[in-house]
C-alpha cells in the first residue's frame, strides 16, 4: 500500500495526542502546575493537527462532515464521531486544568475511555479490509492501543518532570508500554511474513484449475490509480534495516532514557530535558512503524497487476 | 445509506464474461470509457490525456495472463502455456465490502437489482472503499475528487428512449466476440443464468467473501496442438521411402 505522507502523520500525531490526553484523564499529573496545563492544549493540538491532516487527502473536503453519518456501518465513520465525542470531556478537562487548576474523575476517566475507543476505531479502519491480509488481524488494534499508549505515557513523563515532580509511576508505566507495543508488534510483523495469502493470481483469475497463472500484459502501459495506490513495493533488505531502525528509535532508546531517569531518581529540568529527547526519538520510531504498516502490506489486487 | 439491502435483492442484475472467447481487443474498453464519459456523473478525466504519460480514470480494464499447466512448457503455441484476455470491471458483489466501509453513505448497493453504485453528491473521496475491493473495480477521477466504478450502465439498460436491443450496457453491445452478456442472475431460467449452469461459471477470489454477481466462464479444454499433430507424416522419419529416395536416404546416411 503507498504510504501517504498524510496519513502517516495524521495515525501518529493522534494517536500521540489521544495517548497524552488517556493518560491526563487519569490524573496522575499535578493540575495546578504550569507544565499539566500545556499538556492539556498540547494533546488537544495534536489530536486537533492529526484530525486536519486526515482531511488533506480527500477529494472534496467542503463536505468532510457528511463522513458522520454512517457510524452503524463504516468504522471511518465511526472514527469521525467517536473523534468528536471524545472531544467534550477533553476540553472540559483541559478547562478544569488550566482554568481552575483542578482533576475532576468524570470527566477525565470519561475522556480516557473514550481517547482509546476512538483509537480503536482508527486501528479498525485497516483491520477490518479483508483485501489487506497484513492488516486484518486483531492484533492491528492491539498494535495501535498500545503505542498510544507508549506514546501518552512518554509525553506524561516529560511533562511530570518539568512540572518537578519525582514521579516513578508514569515512566515505569512508558517503559511497560513500550515493551507491550514493541513485542505486540513484532508479533503482528511475524504473522504478516508467516502468512500464506489468501488470494492468488490463480484465485483472483479463476484459472487455477489450468495451471500456474502469471500476468502477461498490463491493461495499460502506464500506472493507474490502483497502481499508485496500492501497488507500492519496498525491497525486503530495506524494510529489515527501517524495521530495526524503528525498533531502535520508537522502543530501545526511550525506554533506556527513561530507565536511566527513574535509576537516578532524578527529576526537574535535566531530567525533563531527558525525557523530551526520549519523546523525539519515540516519534521518529513511530513514523517509520506507520510508514511500513502501509508499505510492507500487500493488497489483494495486486495478484492482478503482477505485484 | 451503506448498510447492504437486509434481503437478497430480487433481480441481481450483472455480467458474464466469457474468457474462452475474449480476444483481448479492449473494445469494451474503449466503448465503456467513451459512454461513461458522457453518461452518468462527472466526466471519466484523464490526466495529462494527449502526453506520454497519460493516466485516468477507467471502469472496465482488459489484463491478459498466461497460463501454464505443471510442468508445462512455455513455447509460444508449441507449448502448453494458454493466453488468456481477462476484461474486469465491478463484480457487483452481495457481500460488497465497498458499501459498509463508505463513511458518508455515498456508496450503495440497490435493493431492487443489486447494482452497486456511487452517489456523487455525497462523495467525499476518501478512497476507503477502493481500499476494500479485492478486485480493483474502483478508480478516483482525479478531476473530480470523486469515486468512480462501473454503473452497469444504469443509464442504458433502463433507458426507455432507447430501442430494446440497445437497452444492453456500452461494453456488452460493443463486444465483437460476443464475450460479455447481461442479464438477471437471479432467475435461473434467465440466458445468462444457463450460461453459467452449463459453463461452470464461476466467482473471482471467493475465499474474499463479497459473493460476486458477475460470473466468469473458464476457457474450454484445448488439446495441446502436438497431440493433432501425430497423425501427420513426420519429415524426420524416412523409415517408408522407397526407390530413388530410398536410395538418396542410403546415400546421404553414407557421406
Ligand atoms: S467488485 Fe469491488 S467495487 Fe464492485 S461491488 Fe465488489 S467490492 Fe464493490
Ligand atoms: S471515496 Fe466516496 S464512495 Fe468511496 S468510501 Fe469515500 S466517500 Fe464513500
Ligand atoms: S456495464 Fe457499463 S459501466 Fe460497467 S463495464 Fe460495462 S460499459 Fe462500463
Amino acid at each position: 500500500m503507498h504510504p501517504a505522507f498524510s496519513i502517516i502523520i495524521f495515525t501518529t500525531l493522534s494517536g500521540l495526542g489521544y495517548g497524552l490526553a488517556a493518560v491526563l484523564g487519569l490524573g496522575l499529573l499535578d493540575p495546578a502546575a504550569l507544565a499539566t496545563k500545556l499538556a492539556h492544549v498540547l494533546a488537544l493540538l495534536l489530536v486537533a493537527s492529526g484530525l486536519l491532516s486526515s482531511t488533506l487527502h480527500l477529494g472534496n473536503k467542503q463536505r468532510a462532515w457528511r463522513a458522520l453519518s454512517q457510524w452503524r456501518s463504516s468504522w471511518l465513520s465511526r472514527e469521525g464521531v467517536m473523534a468528536i465525542v471524545a472531544f467534550v470531556p477533553l476540553a472540559w478537562s483541559a478547562w478544569l486544568a488550566v482554568v481552575e487548576s483542578r482533576y475532576s474523575p468524570l470527566p477525565g476517566l470519561i475522556g480516557t475511555a473514550l481517547c482509546l475507543v476512538t483509537v480503536y476505531c482508527t486501528a479498525m479502519i485497516y483491520a477490518s479490509l479483508k483485501a489487506v491480509q497484513a492488516w486484518h488481524t486483531r492484533l492491528t488494534p492491539l498494535c495501535y492501543l498500545l503505542f498510544a499508549g507508549a506514546g501518552g505515557f512518554t509525553l506524561a513523563s516529560f511533562f511530570a518532570f518539568a512540572a518537578q515532580d519525582r514521579t516513578v509511576i508514569i515512566p515505569l508505566l512508558a517503559i511497560f508500554f513500550i515493551l507491550a507495543a514493541w513485542s505486540a508488534k513484532s508479533r503482528w510483523r511475524a504473522r504478516m511474513q508467516a502468512m500464506v495469502p489468501l488470494s492468488t493470481p490463480e484465485s483472483a483469475t479463476g484459472l487455477g484449475h489450468i495451471g500456474r497463472v502469471r500476468l502477461l500484459e498490463r491493461p495499460h502501459v502506464t500506472e493507474n490509480y490502483l497502481t499508485h495506490e496500492m501497488g507500492f513495493r519496498i525491497a525486503r533488505k530495506h524494510a529489515e534495516k527501517l524495521w530495526r531502525l524503528a525498533v531502535l528509535a520508537g522502543g530501545i532508546v526511550p525506554a533506556i532514557l527513561l530507565a536511566l531517569l527513574v535509576l537516578a531518581g532524578a527529576s526537574g529540568t535535566f531530567a525533563a530535558l531527558v525525557a523530551v529527547v526520549a519523546v523525539l526519538f519515540h516519534y521518529a520510531g513511530m513514523f517509520i512503524e506507520r510508514w511500513l504498516f502501509f508499505a510492507e502490506a500487500r493488497h489483494a489486487v495486486m495478484n492482478y497487476y503482477g505485484g | 445509506m451503506t448498510s447492504l439491502p437486509s434481503l437478497p435483492t430480487p433481480k441481481k442484475l450483472g455480467l458474464v464474461i466469457d474468457l474462452d472467447v475474449c480476444v483481448g481487443c479492449h473494445a469494451c474498453v474503449v466503448n465503456c470509457k467513451e459512454w461513461n464519459t458522457g453518461g452518468y456523473g462527472s466526466a471519466l478525466s484523464d490526466q495529462d490525456p494527449y502526453g506520454a504519460d497519460v493516466s485516468g480514470a477507467w471502469l472496465n480494464r482488459v489484463h491478459t495472463f498466461e497460463v501454464v499447466p505443471d510442468g508445462g512448457e512455455v513455447v509460444g503455441e508449441a507449448g502448453e502455456a494458454r493466453i488468456v484476455h481477462f476484461p474486469k470491471s465491478c463484480l457487483h458483489c452481495e457481500d460488497a465490502p465497498c458499501v459498509t466501509v463508505c463513511p458518508t453513505g455515498a456508496s450503495y448497493k440497490r435493493a431492487e437489482d443489486g447494482i452497486v453504485l456511487v452517489d456523487e453528491e455525497k462523495c467525499i473521496g476518501c478512497g476507503l472503499c477502493a481500499w476494500s475491493c479485492p478486485y480493483g473495480a474502483r478508480e478516483m477521477d482525479l478531476a473530480a475528487g470523486v469515486m468512480k466504478k462501473c454503473t452497469l450502465c444504469i443509464d442504458r439498460i433502463y433507458n426507455e428512449t432507447f430501442e430494446e436491443a440497445d437497452r444492453q450496457p456500452a461494453c456488452v453491445r460493443t463486444c465483437p466476440a460476443n464475450a460479455r452478456h447481461f442479464g438477471d442472475l437471479a432467475d435461473p431460467h434467465s440466458a445468462v443464468s444457463i450460461m453459467v449452469a452449463e459453463r461452470g461459471g464461476m466467482d473471482l477470489m471467493p475465499e474474499q467473501g463479497t459473493r460476486p454477481v458477475n460470473k466468469y466462464l473458464p476457457p474450454r479444454k484445448r488439446k495441446p496442438l502436438a497431440d493433432s499433430a501425430q497423425s501427420l507424416p513426420s519429415a524426420e522419419n524416412t523409415d517408408e521411402a522407397k526407390g530413388f529416395f530410398a536410395w538418396l536416404d542410403g546415400m546421404l546416411d553414407r557421406i
